[in-house]
């Protein structure tokens, strides 16, 4: 039991260390004394005359500062609605985007680089996330249900949908157009100011506080549809609820960084394996890895060459070897 | 305690239950007895609501089930699934504690009064040792005891039963019986089950239905419901029936086995 508290408090704890690591890490070199100096000023006395370049200050408080927030914010909400689907559709393959959500919301961004739209991309990729999401629920329900094999098949559906959307969409497109788009289907966080981070907060930190409220009846839901009902809960209601919550923190994270892959499905399984299938461990855990392992791959996308590197490639490079080392480690067992 | 009135269904056109009644009482065992197809499975799901009948109605104490709210129904009546499969490596008892779902919020998590029920239902299946371990690494006859102590943390009326024998060894049929006869005698449950070995309906229950093609041929004391005339009518063997101290034994009759 106290290694399993001790392994607990380590991984709640983890995105601390990584914040403060990540605030030094940097192409502009600032003398690690200044950064913290910068950092403490700006909170406590914002007003005071600053001794060091303004520079610094910018390039501290106006880049690093709402880059590490944005993905410590990003990869908690891909996470947590990786960690919700993979339990509520008893599915190790399930990630945010099993619904069609990322093909959606590549779509609105064509379509918003293609035709007048009253919306901006990141409004038009929300949108579209949520209507693909959309589609693939009402393609699956048949008299009132939805079976998780119909939701499965739907979202595929709506995926292939789509992307032949999208392929119309590029085929129209201007070159430098369509390599925003590409850019933007890698996903990456260069372009985070402190506006994407105070669109994406409430909405991420609200998704995550009611999914982590709900963790306990995500486990009797883990059970199966025709076992939860016999236990009393209503599972058509139920799997609204989830599947809305997780789709919007993760649409919402999507709009803002495109699609950054594998986080999503990675950090469910790493933590799951790690402490047990209880989601009521496992979705605070999955925000504090998920956000502490996208803040380090993006550490990496931006120090690694003297170009950056889209963190997308970075998460998917990094987790799969992982991935797989621990899935011949544990034989497969987290999954019964 | 359950009663059905009249409960026809069809998944298509067919008739599968062709208007059934039951009625099983508080601390009575009642086994649906019957082939493969002949509409056991059906109608355990329309005594659970989860099956609405085409027409006729199932009551538990006196209310109508197709009206009652799931979290409602899951307080008076357990559950026990047969092919269940479980996704995730949880401790027995956590699987356990979900029987406590019925009493538990959205936004709640089982508390210290929950958890003490469910480790009593543990005891009183005879499995209070097993708390801490793995439920997806232990014997299917336990499973079979951890689902039925499920059932019981949601402190039912009614429990009914799909087939609870029917992955196990001999020695596990007889034990999940034998405890689920003694938990309806002793804390007054009206249990229904659905077996498929009349002599396991003969050695355990107190009330047998007789089911072929959707109707219910026979219905009784064990003892007056398994006989010659009526086995051979619902499976289409030949058949004998043996008395030992009472309690009847079918021994199927294998005239061309050379």
């Amino acid at each position: 039991m106290g290694a399993l508290k001790s392994k607990i408090l380590v991984l709640a704890l983890l995105p601390i260390p990584a914040f403060f690591f990540s605030l030094l890490i940097g192409r502009y070199e600032i003398p690690p004394v200044t950064v913290f100096q910068i950092f403490i000023s700006k909170i406590f006395n914002p007003m005071m005359h600053s001794p060091w370049p303004q520079a610094y200050e910018i390039v501290v408080w106006e880049i690093r500062l709402p880059r590490i927030l944005l993905a410590l914010l990003v990869g908690a909400a891909l996470s947590v609605s990786g960690t919700s689907l993979q339990g509520l559709f008893r599915n190790p393959l399930v990630s945010p985007y099993i619904l069609g959500l990322s093909w959606g919301a590549s779509f609105g961004v064509a379509l918003s680089l293609l035709v007048p739209v009253p919306f901006s991309a990141q409004v038009m990729a929300f949108l579209f996330g949520l209507l693909a999401v959309f589609l693939a629920y009402s393609i699956a329900k048949v008299r009132g249900e939805t079976p998780v094999v119909s939701l499965v098949l739907a979202g595929v559906i709506v995926s292939a949908f789509f992307t032949a959307l999208q392929y119309i969409a590029k085929f129209f497109l201007e070159p430098h157009e369509l390599q925003g788009l590409v850019y933007w289907m890698m996903g990456g966080l260069y372009l985070a100011n402190w506006e994407d981070v105070s669109v994406t907060f409430a909405p991420i930190i609200i998704g995550i506080i009611l999914l982590s409220l709900m963790s306990w009846r995500l486990n009797v839901l883990s059970m199966g549809d025709y076992e939860a009902k016999m236990l009393g809960l209503n599972t058509e209601v139920n799997k609204i609820v989830i599947i809305s919550l997780a789709t919007v923190i993760a649409a919402v994270s999507v709009s803002v960084v495109g699609t950054i892959g594998w986080v999503g499905l990675i950090v469910p399984h790493l933590i799951r394996m790690a402490i047990g299938p209880d989601h009521r461990k496992l979705i605070p855990l999955s925000a504090t890895v998920g956000a502490t392992f996208l803040l380090i791959a993006d550490d990496l996308a931006r120090s690694l060459t003297s170009y950056e590197l889209p963190v997308g490639i970075l998460t998917t490079l990094s987790g799969v070897p992982f991935f797989v080392y621990l899935l011949k480690k544990t034989k497969g067992r987290s999954w019964g | 305690m359950i009663t059905a009135k009249e409960v026809k269904f069809s998944y298509e056109k067919e008739l599968v239950l062709k208007g059934v009644d039951i009625e099983v009482v508080k601390g009575e065992v009642a086994t649906l007895l019957g082939p493969n197809g002949s509409g056991k499975t059906t109608l355990l799901k329309c005594l659970c609501a989860l099956l609405k009948p085409l027409t006729g109605c199932v009551y538990v104490n006196g209310r109508d089930v197709s009206k009652m709210k799931r979290g409602e129904l899951a307080k008076l009546m357990g559950h026990v699934p047969q092919d269940h499969k479980p996704p995730f490596p949880y401790t027995v008892i956590d699987v356990v504690v979900m029987g406590r779902a019925p009493y538990i919020g959205a936004f709640s998590i089982p508390s210290r009064k929950d958890y003490a029920l469910a480790e009593k239902a543990l005891e009183i299946v005879g499995i209070g040792h097993l708390k801490e371990r793995v439920y997806t690494q232990i014997s299917g006859g336990e499973m079979q005891l951890v689902l039925i102590a499920r059932a019981l943390a949601q402190q039912p009326q009614v429990l009914l039963l799909d087939e609870p024998t029917a992955h196990l060894d001999f020695k596990n049929k007889i034990l999940v019986l034998k405890t689920v006869r003694s938990l309806a005698k002793r804390e007054g449950l009206a249990v229904v089950m659905s077996l498929h070995d009349p002599n396991l309906a003969s050695m355990f229950s107190d009330k047998v239905y007789l089911i072929s093609n959707g109707v219910i041929i026979d219905r009784g004391e064990p003892s007056k419901v398994i006989t010659r005339d009526n086995l051979e009518r619902v499976y289409g063997i030949s058949v004998e029936v043996i008395d030992q101290n009472g309690m009847k034994f079918v021994v199927p009759v294998l005239d061309d086995l050379t």
